[in-house]
C-alpha cells in the first residue's frame, strides 16, 4: 500500500496508461468536450492523417461561443461564425459524435451542459478545448483545458500526454456573511494568490465553507482556479455531489448508481496527505467582491476605494496599476460604489445556473433596472432556461426591463452580437476583465450575480447587502 | 510538428506582465477553421485602430521590429484562455520563441506543438534583454535549443533550461498522436480494465459504430 495520497493523486494514479521515465505520462481521458471554436483545426488534422474518433461516445460537441442569445429561427446572421458551427456539425456528423444543436433544448455553455446531462462525474479525467474546463473540478472530477492539437491528440486516441502538477490545498473554514457567494469568495482567493498563485499546481479546494457550498456554488469555485493561474480545481465529491448526479441522463443507471458511489466514496483526499503549498482563508472575512482593474486579481471589496499606483512599490505592477486604470478610466482614489455602469450581464459558465439567476431575481423582485442601464440575462443552457421560466424568475427579470435571452457564452466573450461598445462598463458575472475581452475598449467590473443585478437596478456598483436589508 | 534547433532573430521587446491570449488574438479572430493566415492579426487591438491602421507606437510596427521572431516580456505570458490561436498567430507573424519569467500552463504547452520555444528566464534578465532588444535591428538574440544558451548582442551567454523531453520532440519535430496511435495495445488494455472496475460506464466505452 502507499502513503495517505490526495484526491488529485487518487485520480492522477488511476489514469495512467504509461509513465515514461522522462516524467510524462499518457493519461487516459475519460470524458472529451468538443466545441465549435477550437476543434475545426482538430478534426481536419484527424482527416489529413485518416484517423478515426477513438472513442465518440466518451465525447460531446456542443456549439456555444458563437451562437445568438436572441431570436435563433433565422440561424446565424455572421457568415464567420455560422461557418464555424456549420464545421462542427459536419465533423460530427462525420465521426459519430454526438453533438446538442442550437434547436435543442440540452444546448448551452458547455460546461454547464456536462454537468446538468451527468457527463461529468467524480474520479474521472474530463478535458475540453477550454480553459474553464476547470469548471468540472466541482465533482471531483480531474479536468483541464487542452489546446486544439491536443484536442486532436484525444480525439485520435483518447489520452494525453500529460504531467503531474504540483497540488494546492486552499482551506477555506467558517461561514461566508450574509451577502456572500461563491464567486466573492473565489475572486477574494484570486485576490489574496494572484493570477500567477496556482501556477504549475492543481488546487483542491477544502475546508467548511466549501463544503456548506451547492454544487452551483462550487462549480463558480472551481471554474475561477484558471484565473487563479491553476490548471484545475478539485473539490472532494461528497453527499451534495452524489444528490446532483442521481438520476441525470448520463449519470450510472440505477442498479450501477450504489456500486458508482461506493467507489466515488474513496476518492477524497486521505488525512494526512502531502500537499506541496497550502493556503487559508477565512470565509467570515471575505465581503462582496469587484474588480477595478484589467485582470482577475485586481478586485477589492465593495465599499474600498480604487488603489493609487503611487503605492506600488514594484515597477511593473505600479505601471499595469496605471495602465488598467488608465483603460478603465477610472481614477486612483475613488470609491468603488461611485462606478457608473452602462450595462450590466449576467451569465457565463462561472454565473448562469438556476441558482444564479435565482439569487440576481431575488434583488430585482420588486425594482427596475436604473434608466441608462441594458442589462442582459443569459442562462447558462436551454434547460435552465425553461426551469427559470417554470419559476416565474423570466417575469421578473423582463418586469423590470431585464432582456431575458437564449443561453450561450454570450456577453463572457463577445463573440457573437453581444458586446460592450468602447468605453462601455459592465457589471459581468463572468470570469474574465481582460482588455477587450467584453468587446473592443469595453470595460468590465467581475462581481457575483446579486452584485451584478444590484448594480443594474442602482446604475452604479453597489454592496448588494444594502438592497437585501 | 516543425523542428526549433537555433535560431538568430531581432526581439521585440514587451515589457509587460499578465500578456493574456485575448490581447495576443482577440476572439474576434478565432472564427476561423485553419491554422494558418492569423499573423495578420496578431495583438491586433494593440497593433491596429479600430478603423484598421496601425497604431505607429506599438512595437511591431516599428521598423526595427516589424521581422521579429523573438518576444521578450514579463511575468505569467498568455494567461487567460486555452486558445492555440495564440501560438498559430505568433508563429504565423514570424515568432519563433518568447522569453519571459513565466509563462501560463495551457499557453506553455501550446507553444511546443507549434514549434515555438518558450524560454523562461529570471525577471532580472528578462529587464536585461528587453534593454538589449530596445536598440532594434543592431540587437540580435541567438537561442540554441541543443546547447540551451542564448547569446546576447554583446556575446554574453546565458542558459537556459527546457524540460528532456519537451526539449527533445522540438528538435526532432515529433509526430506525437502517431506516436500515441502506435501504442493502441495498451489503451486498448486499460481500457479493458475499465470496463472491468466500472461496468456503469458501459456507454461511454462502446467502440465506435
Ligand atoms: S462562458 Fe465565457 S468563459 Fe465560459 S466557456 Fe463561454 S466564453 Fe469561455
Amino acid at each position: 500500500m502507499s502513503g495517505p495520497r490526495t484526491l488529485y493523486d487518487k485520480i492522477w494514479d488511476s489514469h495512467l496508461v504509461e509513465e515514461n521515465e522522462d516524467g510524462t505520462v499518457l493519461l487516459y481521458v475519460d470524458c472529451h468536450l468538443v466545441l465549435e471554436v477550437t476543434s475545426p483545426q482538430a478534426f481536419e488534422g484527424l482527416r489529413a492523417a485518416r484517423r478515426k474518433v477513438r472513442r465518440p461516445l466518451a465525447t460531446i460537441a456542443v456549439a456555444d461561443h458563437n451562437v445568438p442569445t436572441t431570436d435563433r429561427s433565422a440561424g446565424i446572421a455572421d457568415p464567420l461564425s455560422r461557418h464555424q458551427v456549420e464545421t462542427l456539425e459536419r465533423n460530427v456528423r462525420e465521426f459519430g459524435v454526438p453533438y446538442f444543436s442550437m434547436a435543442d433544448i440540452r444546448q448551452g455553455i458547455v460546461h454547464v451542459i456536462g454537468p446538468e446531462q451527468g457527463y461529468t462525474q467524480p474520479g474521472m479525467t474530463v478535458v475540453c478545448g477550454d480553459s474553464h474546463t476547470a469548471t468540472h473540478g466541482a465533482f471531483g472530477a480531474l479536468a483541464f483545458g487542452i489546446g486544439t492539437s491536443q484536442v486532436e491528440h484525444v480525439l485520435a486516441t483518447q489520452t494525453l500526454i500529460a504531467r503531474r502538477s504540483q497540488n494546492m490545498r486552499v482551506t477555506v473554514d467558517g461561514a461566508l456573511s450574509f451577502g456572500v457567494t461563491a464567486k466573492d469568495l473565489i475572486l477574494a482567493l484570486i485576490g489574496t494568490i494572484g493570477t500567477a498563485g496556482g501556477t504549475g499546481h492543481v488546487i483542491e479546494y477544502a475546508g467548511s465553507a466549501i463544503r456548506d457550498l451547492s454544487m452551483e456554488g462550487r462549480m463558480t469555485v472551481s471554474n475561477m482556479s484558471i484565473e487563479a493561474g491553476a490548471r484545475a480545481g478539485l473539490i472532494a465529491p461528497d453527499d451534495v455531489t452524489f444528490d446532483y448526479l442521481r438520476g441525470r441522463p448520463q449519470a450510472p443507471p440505477a442498479e450501477a448508481w450504489d456500486q458508482a458511489v461506493a467507489g466515488w466514496r474513496m476518492l477524497p483526499s486521505d488525512p494526512g496527505a502531502a500537499f506541496d503549498h497550502e493556503v487559508a482563508l477565512d470565509a467570515a472575512a471575505i465581503a462582496p467582491q469587484v474588480t477595478w482593474g484589467t485582470s482577475p486579481q485586481d478586485v477589492v471589496a465593495i465599499g474600498a476605494t480604487v488603489p493609487d499606483p503611487a503605492d506600488e512599490a514594484d515597477d511593473t505592477r505600479r505601471a499595469a496599476v496605471a495602465r488598467s486604470l488608465a483603460y478603465m478610466g477610472l481614477q486612483p482614489g475613488m470609491k468603488t460604489t461611485d462606478i457608473r455602469i452602462d450595462k450590466a450581464f449576467i451569465g457565463s459558465c462561472t454565473n448562469s445556473r438556476i441558482e444564479d439567476l435565482r439569487a440576481a431575481a431575488s434583488i430585482v423582485r420588486g425594482r427596475r433596472k436604473a434608466a441608462h442601464v441594458e442589462a442582459l440575462i443569459v442562462p447558462g443552457s436551454g434547460l435552465i432556461k425553461r426551469q427559470a421560466e417554470q419559476e416565474g424568475l423570466d417575469r421578473i427579470f423582463r418586469d423590470a426591463g431585464f432582456e431575458w435571452r437564449e443561453a450561450g457564452c454570450s456577453m463572457c466573450l463577445a463573440m457573437n452580437d453581444d458586446r460592450l461598445k468602447p468605453g462601455e462598463r459592465c457589471a459581468s458575472t463572468s470570469n474574465r476583465n481582460f482588455e477587450g475581452r467584453q468587446g473592443y475598449g469595453g470595460r468590465t467590473h467581475l462581481m457575483s450575480p446579486a452584485m451584478a443585478a444590484a448594480a443594474a437596478v442602482s446604475g452604479h456598483l453597489v454592496d448588494v447587502r444594502d438592497l437585501m436589508r | 510538428m516543425e523542428k526549433f534547433t537555433r535560431l538568430t532573430g531581432v526581439a521585440a521587446p514587451l515589457p509587460m506582465a499578465n500578456v493574456d491570449t485575448d490581447m495576443v488574438i482577440p476572439k474576434t479572430y478565432l472564427k476561423g477553421t485553419e491554422r494558418t493566415g492569423l499573423g495578420k492579426h496578431l495583438f491586433a487591438e494593440m497593433r491596429f485602430n479600430q478603423d484598421g491602421s496601425e497604431q505607429p507606437d506599438f512595437v511591431l510596427n516599428r521598423p526595427a521590429w516589424r521581422q521579429a521572431q523573438i518576444l521578450i516580456a514579463f511575468e505569467n505570458f498568455g494567461c487567460g484562455s486555452s486558445r492555440e490561436h495564440a501560438p498559430w498567430a505568433l508563429r504565423d507573424f514570424g515568432i519563433r520563441c518568447v522569453i519571459a519569467p513565466s509563462f501560463a500552463d495551457i499557453f506553455f504547452n501550446n507553444c511546443f506543438k507549434n514549434g515555438i520555444l518558450p524560454v523562461v528566464l529570471p525577471k532580472a534578465v528578462c529587464a536585461q534583454l528587453i534593454d538589449d532588444a530596445q536598440r532594434g535591428a543592431n540587437a540580435t538574440l541567438t537561442i540554441d535549443l541543443e546547447t540551451q544558451e542564448l547569446t546576447r548582442p554583446d556575446g554574453e551567454r546565458i542558459a537556459f533550461e527546457v524540460e528532456p523531453s519537451r526539449r527533445g520532440r522540438l528538435l526532432e519535430g515529433l509526430d506525437e498522436i502517431g506516436a500515441t496511435v502506435a501504442k493502441a495495445d495498451k489503451i486498448d488494455s486499460f481500457e479493458a480494465r475499465l470496463r472491468r472496475n466500472q461496468p456503469w460506464r458501459a456507454t461511454a466505452l462502446a467502440a465506435p459504430a
